[in-house]
């Protein structure tokens, strides 16, 4: 009798042994997601409700004329939205170019290509910031450029460059995988129809990466906005000026004026969570893109 | 239009994907480009679409040069095997694609659009999108998209390589009906034997990037030009045996031949003969026979597949006999038998230098 009652128990057990994961103690399930819960709650959360009681302390009032009527904040607002969308376009030409010739083409060197594009993402800001002053400086070797009175270091052509730098990998990553997803097939379908080189890419290419693309001109956007290294190493930290809203966020903390400090990174961090929705919104559709694509096989047949 | 290939070669690396080929399609008619794969018949179709430039040699269309067109400028009409429809765009757009790009009116577009789809017999379905179709709609919805800016050439890749065995068979015989009611000169790339015969006025037998025969279905199937068509041709036995003074000995079969190789010396010859050239017989009777025993029996099908073993020679053997011949000769598994060939096609391998 004891072996019969025994026996279902012992078949479930080795014939799902997917169910384990359900069978693990709930002491064990419960502590680990709320170890989970506290790490991202104090790492995450905290400070980031912080930025906003801070910006406040001081009242609404001070807060407004915090963002509003301080020209040297305002201009600072004012460059970074020169900035950020500089380097975004930039990079997304950029990007284009790049996803095209990898996923398209075969060539020597294109895995060192992957790498490189890869770069920004592993060098120190600040070293980059530093290049660029090696390159446009006064004693750089492009030096010709400030000599006939355009100035790319302390100025705003540098802090463009320095942002687009650092942000450069963004929209080109997030392109390959669609594209390579994609295939080459309805673009040769679409020039085979008789399409122009420009109307392959406005009809076909373009309304099939463009999930992918708005996804990697968001993340770059948010990142060119918040880049504080390079950019403090370019600009020559002019008020007024040469400033962005970290550098000015920056000066703010330093100068001991810290509700107006808060004020700003409460802007930059009221962005980021713009950004957030937006991303985990645009990730379902560029998902359902790839996982549309039929595996491209028979790609190499001759 | 007529096709006119000549001496084109092509090459990837250091892989030939085409060496030398020459080629004419006459205009109007529908021709089969056959072969395994990394034979050279797709990279053949590409480069008459314009989506490959040969690296030596020309095509013209209609004696017109088109090797250094774009394929923009070709205006001939390409079917993929895996379709290439337009995933964003609706049934009514991908086939409105051609026009489009041509600038046509909306009026001439709608028109040209609704007579197609009726080709096709997708009216109604306009406004689907890709996704929402099956296989085998997707692929006409394609071979439309071709055809609307009227091309002078329809190029088809695999046409019905992605489509399960049934709805394969009705494309087919819609596509040779489709090509008689509109007559545009048509290509298309298939590995499969049957296809090509079935559709095709003219087939093109490809190997290793070179044509090995070319000709209407029925004379390449009755004369295939090399072991390499006769073998892609479908089942064949294989025997090796030997020629001397104009005779074809095989084991006790010793057969008078017209034309081959009347020398004295003795030189290895591989035979073929294929499953329905075969007859059993149960006595030898003097004719040329070789000994065998039945090993497996299979009626199933319009004809009884039978399976022997060459008792000399250790050869499995593959016969086809009507149902009728087999109930007269009442085989069963175990019988001996003689095996007695109707027709033999031998060829001697090139010698290996020449005097």
């Amino acid at each position: 009798m004891s072996i019969k009652t025994q026996g279902p128990v012992k078949i479930d057990l080795a014939a799902s042994p997917a169910r384990r994961g359900h069978e693990d103690p709930l002491l064990v399930r419960w502590g680990l997601t709320l170890a989970a819960f506290g790490i991202v709650g104090v790492f995450i959360i905290i400070p980031l409700v912080h930025v906003f009681t801070e910006a406040f302390v001081g009242g609404v009032e001070r807060y407004y004329n915090a963002l509003f009527n301080d020209r040297d904040t305002f201009a600072a607002i004012k460059l970074t939205l020169i900035v950020a969308p500089g380097a975004v376009i930039a990079n997304t030409v950029f990007g284009i170019a790049a996803a095209w010739t990898i996923a398209r083409f075969r060539f020597p060197g294109r895995t060192l290509l992957v790498t490189l594009i890869d770069l920004p993402f592993s060098v120190s800001p600040v070293a980059a910031g530093l290049m660029f002053v090696l390159i446009f400086g006064a004693k750089g070797y492009l030096s010709w450029l400030p000599d006939n009175d355009f100035d790319v270091i302390n100025n705003w052509p540098g802090l463009i460059l320095a942002t687009a730098f650092v942000t450069f990998p963004f929209v080109a990553r997030e392109l390959i995988p669609v594209m390579e997803a994609i295939g080459s097939d309805e673009e040769l379908a679409a020039l085979s129809l008789g399409a122009s080189a420009r109307q392959m890419f406005a009809r076909i290419t373009l309304p099939n990466i463009k999930w992918g693309l708005l996804y990697g001109v968001i993340l770059c956007n948010a990142r060119a906005m918040g880049e504080f290294g390079a950019v403090y190493v370019v600009s020559g930290r002019y008020r007024g000026k040469t400033l962005t809203i970290p550098l000015r966020v920056e000066t703010l903390f330093q100068e001991n004026q810290i509700p107006e400090s808060f004020a700003l990174a409460s802007l930059l961090t009221f962005l980021a969570l713009i950004t957030l929705v937006v991303k985990a919104g645009l990730e379902r559709k560029v998902q359902a893109v790839t996982a549309s694509t039929p595996p491209p096989e028979g790609k190499e047949k001759a | 239009m007529s096709i006119t290939i000549k001496s084109v070669t092509k090459r990837f690396g250091k892989f030939t994907a085409l060496d030398n080929v020459s080629l004419e399609v006459p205009s109007g008619s529908l021709v089969a480009l056959l072969g395994s794969s990394g034979s050279g018949k797709t990279t053949l179709l590409r480069i008459i679409a314009g989506l490959e430039v040969p690296d030596v040699g020309s095509v013209l269309i209609q004696d017109e040069d088109i090797t250094h067109a774009s394929a923009q400028q070709r205006n001939v009409g390409f079917v993929f095997q895996h379709y290439a429809l337009f995933r964003h765009m609706t049934v009514y757009e991908n086939v409105a694609f051609g026009l489009r790009v041509r600038g046509r009116p909306d009026g001439q577009v709608c028109e040209r659009v609704t007579e197609l789809l009726k080709l096709i017999r997708l009216e109604g379905l306009d406004q689907r999108y890709p996704g929402q179709l099956s296989g085998g709609q997707r692929q006409r919805v394609a071979l439309a998209r071709a055809l609307a800016a009227q091309p002078r050439l329809l190029l088809l890749d695999e046409p019905f390589g992605a489509l399960d065995a049934k709805v394969r068979q009705e494309l087919r015989t819609w596509l040779r009906r489709l090509h008689d009611e509109i007559h545009v000169t048509s290509l298309f790339v298939t590995h499969d034997q049957e296809e090509a015969f079935a559709v095709a006025d003219k087939v093109v037998v490809m190997q290793g990037g070179k044509i090995e025969q070319m000709g209407a279905p029925h004379e390449v199937f009755d004369h295939p030009a090399s072991p390499f068509v006769m073998d892609f041709l479908g089942n064949v036995n294989v025997f090796q045996g030997r020629v001397q003074s104009g005779r074809l000995l095989l084991g006790n079969i010793d057969l008078a031949a017209h034309d081959a190789h009347p020398q004295e010396e003795e030189r290895p010859a591989t035979f073929y003969v294929r499953p329905h050239e075969l007859d059993i017989k149960r006595s030898a009777n003097g004719t040329p026979s070789l000994k065998a025993n039945v090993l497996h029996l299979n009626p199933a099908g319009p004809v009884t597949r039978v399976q022997l073993l060459a008792v000399d020679f250790g050869l499995t053997v593959h016969v086809e006999l009507s149902h009728e011949r087999r109930a007269e000769l009442g085989l069963s598994p175990g019988d001996t038998v003689y095996v007695a060939p109707r027709k033999l096609r031998v060829f001697l391998p090139e010698p290996e230098y020449t005097i």
